[in-house]
Parts: C-alpha cells; structure tokens; sequence
C-alpha cells in the first residue's frame, strides 16, 4: 500500500484551520465571552479564577458550538446573502457535515466540561442555550415568524446567567435582569441592521419584520422596544449588583438610545436613502457600545466593591 | 534510504494539523490546570479519617 491508494483529491480551496475557528463565529463569540464573564465576576460568592476561566472558556466553545450548527444549517441562506456568502461552508472550504460534527461535538465537550468544572445547573443552563439558538432559533424560528430576533436573541442573552450559575449554582432576579439587559437590546440591535441591509434578508426569503411589516413597521418597533429596555437597564441600578457608576451609565445610555430610535421613527425611507442610511448605521454602532458599557460598568462596580467602593 | 518530500497534501493540511495539535497541547494543559485548581481549593480527606476527625 502505498501513499497513491489513500485519498489525496481535495479542492482548490480546502479548509484551513481558520475555516474551522470561523464556523465558530468569533466576533458573536466575543460578546459571550464578556458577558459570560460579568455575570461571573458579579455574582456574589469565590470561585478559582482558574476555573472562571475555564468556566467562560467552555461558554464561549458553547457558543461557538451553536454558532457552528447555525452555519451547517444555514448554509442554503448564507449563500444567498451577500453578508454571509464567504462563510466556510458557502464557499465550499468546509463540508456541511464536518460543520456538524464540529457542532456536535464542540456542544457536548463544553457542557460536559463546564458540569465538572463548575456546577451541573451552569451546564444544563448552556445545554439549553445551544439547544436555543441551533434549534429553536435557527431551525423553528428563523425562517417562519418576523418575531425570530425577538425570541432568537435569548439564546445571546444566556451567556451571564450561565456565568452567574458557575459561581452561586442557581439563578436569582439579578441574573434574570443581565438576560433581560441582552435580550430586550438585541430586536433594536437587529432591526437597525436589516433596515439598513435590506436586500439581503428579502433576497434569502428570511420573514424579517422590514420584508414581512415593512419598514414604517420597524422603525416604530425599534422605538417602541428602547421604553421596557431602558426600563430593566435602569431598574438593574437598585438591585445588589448595581451602584451609582452604573446607574449613571445607564441614564446616560438609555437617553441616547431613546433619543437615537427617536431619530429613527422620524426619518422615511426617501430620507434614509439620501443619505445611506446614516442615522440607522449610527444606531446600530451606538447599539454596541451601549451594550458594552453597560455590562462595563456592572464589571465596575463588582471590581470596586472589595474596595468599599462599588454598589450602594 | 532518503526522507521522502512531503506530499502536496500534507502541505496543504499542515496549518489544520499544526492548530488541532496546538488545540489538544492545550487542552491537556487546561485540563491539568483544573485539576491543581480543584485539588488545591479542597483538601483531599481520606474516607477514614473523615469519620475520625484526623488529619492523616
């Protein structure tokens, strides 16, 4: 036998080893990581940052994991939207069954690891997660109601739950408050991007409520939705894991963010198309740094706190 | 006898085997890692000397 007889056809463009790390979405990965790691360093009691670490390293493979079902699912509308055309498997680099089993076994591992490192109600918890966003977001949702960012985005909203539940082995009001933070921010998060890529969700035939309601439609739910979100952000202030530093960003942030979808109901799409859709992508950018200052600061005031100085 | 070349596809693959090679170098590490962290958080206590109080 010789080297000949093995299998030595490959394609032109075969996987590399970043192929693989890109099925696991890292810019989504990193989201996870920092929230995963808030709702870690919150929560009240000691863990070995060894095992923090570990802990959010196994969330973050998690995620990955999910992220990496999505695409093997997915791979018929990623290759219709231009956004998502250059993604492993549409491009043909990697197999939609090696997706799968990289999904499949990336999912067990991190649940299995992040049980005997931490706690077995931390690993039911990112069990569910993945189950969320592979099954009930992308194979139920996605493709049948306008409604899929609204209930989809609490699969991205878990991650500080799971880190909260790594160090206490449960969930409390304010672990519940950190989802509620992710998952009421992530339809405006979302709306703003298709009002602004609108081709794209149209051209892959995903129920998006721009394609399904239109666009007036979205801009009033963008709108609408920043009242309870600003409502829960600054609510989270009073509670043990809040303090004045958050109190203060979130104000500042959630008067920003009002003011912003305010922008937005306002304009129609004759005015948005002259000028590209600006105020939109703007809103969109804000949206992020929204979300990350205001875990930013909940990370503050739990670091400040040994010193007499976080919190109330 | 000399060392053959490499094969084109083992050209090709070598970024992919190299990263799973550093991914389960890494792993192990980890894994090593979490058991110091875990032994060193608990004291190891012999079943019997549980029930009897004693250190050893």
């Amino acid at each position: 036998m010789t080297d000949a007889s093995f299998e030595t056809q490959t394609t032109p463009g075969e996987a590399q080893f970043g192929d693989y790390v890109a099925l696991l979405k890292p810019r989504v990965m990193s989201l996870v990581v920092f929230t995963a790691a808030v709702g870690l360093l919150a929560a009240p009691g000691a863990i070995h940052p060894f095992v923090a670490f570990f802990a959010v390293l196994c969330i973050a493979i998690g995620g990955g994991a999910s992220g990496a079902l999505n695409m093997w699912y997915d791979a018929d509308i990623d290759r219709v939207m231009k956004r998502t055309s250059r993604r492993p498997i549409p491009s043909g680099r990697v197999a939609p069954e090696e997706a799968l089993a990289v999904g499949l076994t990336l999912s067990g591992f991190s649940v299995i690891m992040l049980g005997l490192a931490t706690n077995w109600a931390a690993a039911a918890l990112l069990a569910f997660t993945i189950f969320f966003y592979a099954v009930v977001y992308t194979m139920w949702l996605k493709r049948w109601t306008p409604q899929n960012i609204v209930i989809g985005g609490a699969a991205g909203a878990f991650p500080p739950m799971i880190g909260w539940a790594a160090v206490t082995g449960g969930i409390s009001l304010e672990s519940v408050l950190m989802f509620g933070l992710t998952f009421l921010w992530t339809p405006p998060h979302f709306w703003a991007l298709a009002l602004f890529m609108k081709s794209d969700y149209e051209e892959a035939g995903v129920p998006m409520l721009t394609v399904t309601h239109g666009r007036r439609a979205t801009r009033r739910h963008i709108f609408a939705y920043t009242f309870p979100l600003a409502a829960l952000a600054i609510g989270t202030a009073f509670t043990s894991i809040g303090g004045p530093l958050y109190l203060a960003v979130a104000v500042l942030m959630n008067a920003l963010f009002v003011k912003g979808a305010w922008d937005i109901l306002r304009r129609d799409e004759p005015l948005a198309e002259a000028d590209a859709y600006r105020v939109e992508k703007r809103y969109f950018t804000f949206s992020l740094l929204y979300l990350f200052l205001h875990f930013g600061a909940l990370l503050a005031e739990a670091a400040l706190r040994p010193w007499g100085l976080g919190g109330w | 006898m000399s060392f053959r070349e490499p094969h084109d596809l083992h050209k090709r693959r070598w970024s992919r085997n190299l990263g799973l090679g550093v991914v389960l170098a890494v792993f192990v590490s980890l894994v090593f890692g979490l058991t110091i962290a875990k032994v060193s958080q608990s004291p190891i206590q012999l079943p019997g000397a549980a029930q009897t109080g004693e250190g050893n």
